[in-house]
């Protein structure tokens, strides 16, 4: 499997399918049992570990915000810890909570139970830009939240991406999600890539699991979405 | 004679006596937390270590205090007569709380965060004394005053062995049969133990996250 600069590729299966497995092993959380992961031409064996995580951002269900941090703080996290410049830092921190629709006056010194849930995971998504990494995994980043928010989060999420021109791995488990914001789907099941296609394909895939998934759209009979 | 008048005329001895007391629950609190913090950082890591220190202080607690204190007596270095052997004694005392609540502290975190936290490329130095430490702060805290009470308590226990404190008035009173003379040992034993305890409450509020 390979995934393009620039693109946005959904890992789509059910859970176990191996999705987070995938993920991990992109910024070795997880060290392949066998063959290689090659990042930006390099295997992730040959990598240091931890350059190479600080060189990919992570986004995660619940977000995993520092309790103890404040908003700013979680988000300077990776360009703190890269020793950057302190006024660069703050400029960096409000530059990323802007693009996340946070308001820096409002949030910056906020602590992460002060905000709701669609705005932690805005900090999520703001402190895996932190340092600017070209490469994001995000592993259902949007699942925790209630589905009018989640809709919320996924349209601006989706201009986001194409504003950014990251490359983006992102899993999930739910097909909605997988069509609005890929520019490719790959479905896994069992740990083995079964499907891999662009949203407007996707469906017409003649596979079981495919069908599967497709009868997940499923409305009651007669009601028009 | 009524505990009030006793603790009256012999203010400045029973004084003494505290500070005796005190100083006995400084010195052992200090090298409890010097060797249990560390311990309960270690033994995150150590499954094997980790149920053999913990039973270990676990067997200590177990052990009667006035036992513990007898049989100290006869190790050599670390026995016989006075505040030494008794400060080993509270040492022995003091460690499962702290150990315990360090060790649950440091691993009681939300999973999804220390999951951020090695992904964003963090290492396990920093993962430990930056998230991990702050934390599991007010919990290990909360250690640290349940063996400063109980400490406070069992040192009275020590004057068994020639330690001093205010353990003296309490076997005192026991060997005249006077409760005035016992209450003069336990109650600024009492007060002492009060006052740690919201002293020590106070911190850890303020070092606990919401």
């Amino acid at each position: 499997m390979k995934v393009n600069s620039g693109e946005t590729l959904v890992l789509l299966g059910r859970s176990g399918s191996g999705k987070t497995t995938l993920l991990r092993l992109i910024n070795r959380m997880l060290a392949p049992s066998s063959g290689t992961v090659v990042v930006e031409g390099k295997s992730t064996m040959h990598w240091d570990a931890i350059q190479l995580r600080r060189h990919i951002g992570y986004v995660i269900q619940e977000a995993g915000l520092f309790p103890h941090f404040t908003v700013a703080e979680n988000v300077a996290l990776v360009p703190k810890l890269e020793k950057w410049d302190p006024a660069r830092i703050t400029e960096r921190t409000d530059e990323l909570l802007r693009i996340v629709g946070l308001d820096p006056k409002e949030f910056a010194h906020r602590r992460p139970a002060q905000l709701s849930g669609g705005q932690r995971q805005r900090v999520g998504v703001a402190r895996a830009l932190g340092a600017d990494p070209s490469i994001l995994l995000m592993d259902e980043p949007f699942g925790a939240l209630d589905p009018v928010t989640r809709s919320e989060l996924q349209r601006e999420f989706s201009e986001l991406a194409r504003r950014l021109g990251k490359t983006i791995v992102f899993v999930t488990h739910d097909l909605r999600e997988a069509l609005l914001l890929a520019s490719r789907i790959v479905l896994l099941e069992n740990g083995r890539i079964v499907a891999s296609a662009k949203p407007q394909e996707f469906l017409r895939i003649d596979h079981p699991e495919v069908r599967a998934f497709s009868a997940s759209l499923q409305v009651a009979p007669g009601v028009q979405v | 004679m009524t505990p009030w008048t006793f603790m009256v005329t012999h203010r400045t001895e029973i004084w003494s006596a505290t500070l005796d007391h005190v100083a006995l629950v400084l010195i052992a609190m200090s090298i409890a937390i010097v060797i249990a913090v560390p311990l309960g950082m270690v033994i995150v890591q150590r499954p094997a270590l980790r149920t053999f220190s913990l039973g270990l202080a676990s067997v200590f607690q177990t052990i009667p205090s006035l036992a513990l204190f007898g049989f100290l007596i006869p190790i050599p270095f670390i026995g016989g007569i006075g505040p030494r052997t008794a400060i080993v004694a509270l040492v022995l005392y003091a460690l499962l709380p702290i150990l315990r609540n360090t060790y649950v502290g440091l691993t009681g975190i939300d999973p999804a965060v220390l999951e951020a936290a090695e992904a964003m490329g963090m290492t396990n130095t920093q993962i430990l004394t930056r998230v991990r430490l702050p934390l599991a702060l007010g919990i290990i805290l909360a250690g640290i005053r349940t063996a400063t009470v109980i400490t406070i308590g069992v040192a009275t226990i020590a004057a068994a062995i020639g330690a001093g404190g205010l353990g003296t008035f309490i076997f005192r009173g026991v060997a005249m049969v006077s409760d005035a003379v016992i209450l003069a040992g336990a109650i600024p034993a009492a007060v002492l133990a009060i006052l740690a305890d919201i002293f020590l409450a106070l911190i850890e509020r303020r070092l606990r996250i919401q």
